[in-house]
């Protein structure tokens, strides 16, 4: 009965550690100065044994750094070996294909000492505003135009910060109090999970991690195996064609299940732009295997055990393993569509059970006043972050501006206004927007920005979906493309900067999410109450939907199956 | 002096009634004193709540011999806005917002709440869109209009709420908080067109920056009050037509008392108000103990609720978010709430959860056998021996151990290799761990710890999950108040009549706007003092004010107190220290020169609380024991014991009883776990203390 009752314990004890990653997230997101951090939650929290082993990974708002953490903890301490770590040392980088895919992300790293002995390892990641070179923007033409870049070294020292790097870090960047901010914050957070992974092995008197990891990890790969067991068996293919910047780009992939792994293989896809909208693997890899979990094994948590039976491969320098000098800052706007490429290829493994394609990559705007701002205007920078639809998902209709993959949470309207010069005239679903099915894509929505002072501002962008809309499934329509146009007319493409006058109103359309199943084939009354609610127009419940309805919106029954059976 | 004491005495009755999910308690104060209660538990009755509300309330009068005249005040707690929230059962409502701005409820903050469910659905918000409409107007953040508010298109935008058959409507205009005017305005206009229909306006209901959060308050308010206005209308005419003509108080979340009138106006303030309640009860209870630093600890039969008290005051969490309801209750919550009907089993991976499945209580635990087949946390704590069958709930209930332990011992022992004991145990390490990880989670986001503290526990379960919660908690401490069964009714005897007002307005303390605050605060005081004296009966009032504060470009604040009166330029100097102090008390570090921002100001007005006079501990003299013994098990570490029965109503002063044993009352068991010993105190509390042996 010893076991059981050790068995009890480690139970008890992984609650406990995945209560802790959840807090180290919540100090993380409530400290944050860069708004995608506090708003969008785009951080991560880790509990690593002392081999640098992963026991656990706060679930948070976005998936971009799901194994990017596992790998990044196993290179520091490779740098860095832990017999060499001191108690109150931390360790720091943000170098993209160490961390997470661009310079903005920064990822910390803090041993746990119990008894004067290394135990465990705490880490966590965060983005940073601005790391000076080109900024946020896909116009920098390698990783150095991009900004600093950090490589692995010590930003604490036995407790003292290292105020060198510090003040390094400020220096290059036009938000410096905002980054020392970010850092006080990351350094908090590694610090609240240490202190409680000490406090939990006392309680239950254990004086190493090793039993605890291997139970996690055995328990937690045997539950990931028995979720791909029932995946059939086979290679199954996909293709996707985006919009890219100079070129359009055709992402592959080639997902081989087998009985105890998912291998996906992106050899095939194009090659780097010469734009920072490429992508580190690590990167690709996290959007990708988040994907594939949320459909084979989700309520496994995540951890060294739960990701080993899925693996990513790509040919060096290719798209999505972009090699250095690459510029990489946009990462995330094809690091985003990857779950639609690899849902593409689990589709045909377990059609019952997989969307269609979403709008997907986040519509993120970054605004900031032109650089010779009039007298008496105010200066600011904002980064607004919004979606689209996401695709209809088997049985159901797609959810409305709503985030997927990414968790970025919108930005309320009266919080902009009260801390920028703008003014958002509109922010309301966009109608007709979702694709058609039997189950609908979400509708994206309508967003209208013009400055508050009728000055001139600046808008960076890197969105995609405005010329390849999001594909329906199984006789599904697609969701509607994305827009971005001045409200006097004049569209805008969807990558790069443009100066938007004082006197216009900037109109931005996110995507629709594609439709499931043939249009016909959806309940009449469902169309009825699309039309009621302003979310598809009478026209197309008749062109696209085959329902015929009267001017009260009462189904018009003869003339529904007249139209639907002459298809 | 006989004579003058009776007529004294002949309006102190004070009468509490807390209607729960399943049972409704009633609490009397005698008169004269401030300790001594008739209580009385009767089942609620769902449709009409009143009914068994009056039917507990006849019961305690007729044990105590007091007549509805004697009762000074009346006082009231239900759950009854919150299960119309939960189960769906509000009006309909219609929203009218901002052109511009209909889905502000659907889009909400474009987030799934589980990251990994690709097949979950968003939060049913209340209000369909074809309910949603908009007028043309427009504020800015200043308060400035943009635009004037557009009447002509009022009587047709009724017409189609007429179609609708909505009866309630949510205002939410974008930054009417900073300036109410339009909404004010739509008010005057609808109550002029439609003279019967509820309306609920976002800048009074909620007047607070950021517009989801606001409306969505707002539509809670919508969503309930006319339910709330029937209710409260009818208990009132209940009461006077029994022979009550003192003045009537309901329990607010925020643990304080307020009109029917002004209850009946903002009904979401109820929400919640049984954990309140008990965190007032708790707060007297530490201040007779003379204890400082306590977390209270209240299971019930639903939910456990734990609240943070220091000094006297409890922890506020205006944040945090654990059960579905509270997403409406921003600015609302005390307690933290955890669900504990809860069904156990394994997962995919073999690991015990506790999950709420079927929460309620029917068909309730396998041991009760009222059908329920499924192992509950109930069936464990039977199959350890915590509960006495024969004593459970007055004998009303039947106890069936065997059942218990089919029913874990399929559920977990056997997929787990476990006997029906071990499977147990496990199960009540993870409640009780997810137990303490919630307490310890609302720690953290009072910037609190909870060693060191002293846990009072009551409701149904709390005396007997305390020993072991408060092991995990690291609490050497408990305090069992004499009948925990009903302590929330209890609690509401000791609140205050009070207020509290949140509004925005946004300043820094580089650049203060004393002007514009101190003009706010004055203004809010004016309110709050306005409502508290409808019920105050010329008690002297008490008013705290607290600004929420964050470093400038942080998106969360926090609270730190402030003088009640204005604001000087002498003040800065403390408020930046202090939220210096309350920053690094919660996150480790503070951020050096960084300039700070306040978004949102809150005051509380409320009656000055009587002083309650202290309990002596008594050491305890002498060591009872009991001959009733029964076989409790305690894990493989604890093994199988002998635990002592005694009955609570034997205990006196002085008395001390050895862990383990089992201190069974009315409505609840107290268990002393073998490295506990318990003391009864002059007060009658029950002391749960962690023996150094």
């Amino acid at each position: 009965m010893k076991n059981a009752a050790q068995s009890i314990d480690h139970q008890v004890m992984w609650n406990r550690l995945l209560a802790v990653v959840e807090e180290q997230g919540q100090a993380l997101i409530r400290t944050a100065f860069s708004p995608i951090v506090r708003e969008c939650g785009d951080i991560s929290a880790g509990i690593f044994d002392e081999q640098g082993r992963m026991l656990a990974q706060a679930v948070t708002g976005t998936p971009g750094h799901i194994n990017t953490m596992a790998e990044a903890v196993k290179s520091l301490i490779s740098i860095f070996p832990v017999k060499t770590m001191q108690s109150g040392d931390v360790y720091v980088t943000n170098d993209p294909w160490l961390a997470s895919g661009h310079l903005n992300d920064f990822l910390l790293l803090q041993p746990v000492f119990l008894d004067n002995k290394v135990v465990g390892l705490t880490s966590c990641t965060s983005h940073l505003v601005d790391l000076g070179g080109q900024g946020m923007g896909p116009e920098g033409s390698d990783i150095f135009d991009e900004g600093l870049l950090v490589p692995p070294c010590k930003l604490v020292d036995r407790g003292e910060v290292n105020q060198l790097l510090l003040s390094l870090i400020k220096a290059n960047s036009r938000e410096p109090v905002a980054n020392e901010g970010d850092l006080y914050a990351l350094i908090s957070c590694c610090e609240v999970g240490a202190v409680r992974l000490e406090e939990m092995m006392r309680e239950f008197g254990i004086s190493d991690l090793g039993p605890l990891t291997e139970a996690i990890i055995a328990t937690s790969r045997k539950g990931a195996v028995a979720a791909i067991t029932e995946v059939p068996n086979g290679v199954y293919e996909n293709a996707l064609t985006i919009d890219g910047y100079e070129f359009e780009i055709e992402l592959k992939a080639r997902m081989t299940v087998s009985d105890e792994e998912i291998l996906l293989d992106f050899s095939g896809s194009s090659g780097c732009s010469k734009y920072g909208i490429n992508v580190p693997l690590n990167y690709a890899t996290a959007y990708s295997v988040f994907a594939v979990r949320c459909l084979v094994g989700p309520e496994v948590p995540n951890n060294a055990g739960s990701l080993e039976p899925f693996r990513v491969i790509a040919p060096e320098g290719c798209i999505v393993n972009a090699q250095r000098p690459a510029p990489v800052a946009m990462r995330h706007t094809i690091g985003q569509l990857m779950p639609d490429l690899v849902l593409g290829c689990l589709h045909q493994a377990m059609p019952e059970k997989v969307p269609a394609e979403g709008a997907s990559c986040m519509y993120d705007l970054p605004m900031r006043n032109v650089p010779n701002l009039a007298p008496g205007a105010t200066p600011f920078a904002i980064e607004l972050a919004h979606n689209g639809g996401t695709g209809a998902r088997p049985m159901k209709d797609g959810l409305s501006a709503t985030a997927y993959p990414s968790g970025v949470w919108g930005s309320q309207v009266e919080v902009t206004e009260n801390t920028v010069p703008v003014l958002i005239r509109r922010r309301e679903l966009r109608p007709g927007s979702g694709g058609a099915g039997k189950y609908r894509g979400g509708l994206g929505q309508i967003i209208e920005v013009e400055s508050s002072e009728n000055q001139p501002f600046l808008l960076f962008l890197s969105l995609e979906r405005m010329k390849h809309p999001a594909q329906g499934r199984d006789g599904g329509g697609a969701g509607a493309a994305g827009r971005v146009a001045f409200q006097s007319g004049k569209s805008l493409p969807g990558k790069g900067e443009a100066e938007i006058p004082g006197n216009e109103r900037l109109c931005f359309e996110t995507p629709g999410g594609g439709g499931m199943g043939h249009p016909f084939a959806r309940d009449p009354q469902q169309v009825a109450l699309d039309v009621r609610r302003g979310l598809v127009s009478p026209e197309n419940a008749r062109r696209q939907y085959g329902v015929v309805l009267s001017q009260a919106g009462i189904i018009d029954s003869e003339g529904t199956s007249v139209l639907r059976g002459s298809c | 002096m006989l004579e003058s004491n009776s007529r004294n005495n002949k309006k102190k009755a004070r009468l509490a009634v807390d209607i729960g999910g399943t049972f409704t308690d009633v609490a009397l104060e005698l008169p004269g004193t401030a300790t001594t209660f008739v209580t009385a538990k009767t089942p609620t009755t769902p449709r009409n709540p009143v009914e068994g509300a009056m039917q507990g309330v006849r019961l305690a009068l007729e044990q105590s011999g007091i007549s509805p005249a004697q009762v000074s005040s009346f006082i009231h707690g239900t759950t009854l806005a919150t299960n119309a929230l939960i189960e769906k059962k509000g009006a309909t409502v219609g929203v009218i917002a901002t052109q511009g701005f209909r889905d502000i409820l659907e889009i909400a903050y474009e987030r799934r709440y589980n990251q990994y469910d690709i097949l979950l659905d968003k939060p049913d918000m209340l209000v369909p869109r074809e309910r949603c409409l908009t007028v043309p107007e427009r504020m800015l953040a200043s308060g400035e209009v943009l635009e004037p508010l557009e009447e002509s298109g009022i009587d047709e935008l009724l017409a189609k709420f007429d179609a609708l058959e909505v009866n309630s409507l949510a205002v939410g205009l974008l930054h009417s908080y900073a300036n109410p005017a339009h909404e004010q305005r739509l008010a005057e206009l609808i109550s002029a067109k439609r003279p019967g229909w509820f309306v609920s306006l976002s800048s009074e209901v909620s007047p607070e920056a950021r517009e989801y959060d606001r409306l969505c308050t707002t539509v809670a308010n919508a969503y309930v009050q006319p339910l709330m206005a029937t209710y409260l209308r009818e208990f009132a005419n209940a009461l006077a037509e029994e022979g009550f003509d003192c003045p009537l108080y309901a329990i607010t979340s925020g643990g304080g008392m307020t009109t029917f009138e002004t209850a009946i106006r903002f009904p979401i303030r109820l929400v919640e108000s049984g954990p309140s309640g008990g965190a007032v009860l708790a707060a007297k209870v530490a201040e007779q103990c003379g204890l400082e630093c306590v977390v209270s600890f209240d299971m019930g039969g639903t939910t456990a609720k734990v609240c943070l008290i220091d000094d006297g005051l409890p922890q506020t969490s205006r944040h945090f978010e654990v059960a579905r309801a509270e997403r409406f209750l921003k600015g609302s919550g005390l307690p933290v709430r955890i669900p504990v009907i809860e069904m156990i089993g394994l997962d995919r991976l073999g690991r015990i959860t506790v999950g709420p499945e079927s929460a309620g209580s029917e068909p309730g635990p396998a041991c009760f056998g009222r059908g329920g087949e499924r192992a509950t946390v109930t069936d464990a704590d039977v199959t350890l021996g915590y509960i006495v069958p024969d004593a459970f709930a007055e004998g009303r209930l039947c106890v069936d151990v065997n059942a218990a332990e089919m029913a874990v011992s399929r559920d977990v022992g056997q997929p787990m290799q476990l006997e029906a004991k071990e499977a147990a145990q496990g199960v009540s390490q993870i409640v009780d761990e997810n137990m303490a990880s919630a307490g310890r989670v609302h720690a953290v986001e009072c910037g609190k710890s909870l060693n060191a503290r002293t846990m009072i526990a009551f409701g149904g379960n709390g005396p007997l999950h305390a020993t072991r919660i408060a092991e995990k908690m690291g609490v050497s401490r408990i305090v069992i108040p004499p009948d925990p069964g009903v302590g929330s009714a209890i609690g509401f005897l000791a609140a205050p009549v009070s207020y509290e007002l949140v509004r925005s307005h946004y300043t820094t303390l580089r650049n203060f706007d004393f002007v514009g605050v101190n003009g706010l605060l004055r203004r809010m005081s004016e309110d709050a003092t306005k409502i508290v004296e409808r019920g105050a009966n010329g008690q002297r009032l008490n008013e705290v004010r607290t600004a929420f504060i964050r470093y400038k470009g942080q998106g969360h604040e926090i609270e730190v107190p402030l003088p009640a009166r204005d604001l000087t330029e002498n003040d800065l100097p403390q408020l930046v220290a202090d939220h210096e102090t309350a920053y690094r008390a919660q996150f480790h570090r503070s951020v050096p020169e960084m300039v700070i921002e306040v978004m949102s100001w809150s005051l509380t007005v409320s009656t000055e609380v009587q002083p309650v006079p202290p309990i002596l501990r008594t050491t305890a003299t002498e060591t009872v024991t009991s001959h009733q013994l029964r076989e409790v098990y305690f894990g493989s570490q604890g093994g199988r014991r002998q635990a002592s029965v005694f009955f609570r109503k034997d205990l006196v002063p002085g008395n001390r009883v050895e862990g383990p044993a089992l201190i069974v009352e009315a409505q609840t068991t107290a268990l002393v776990a073998p490295d506990f010993e318990a003391e009864v105190d002059g007060g009658g509390n029950l002391f749960l203390l962690k023996t150094s042996a």
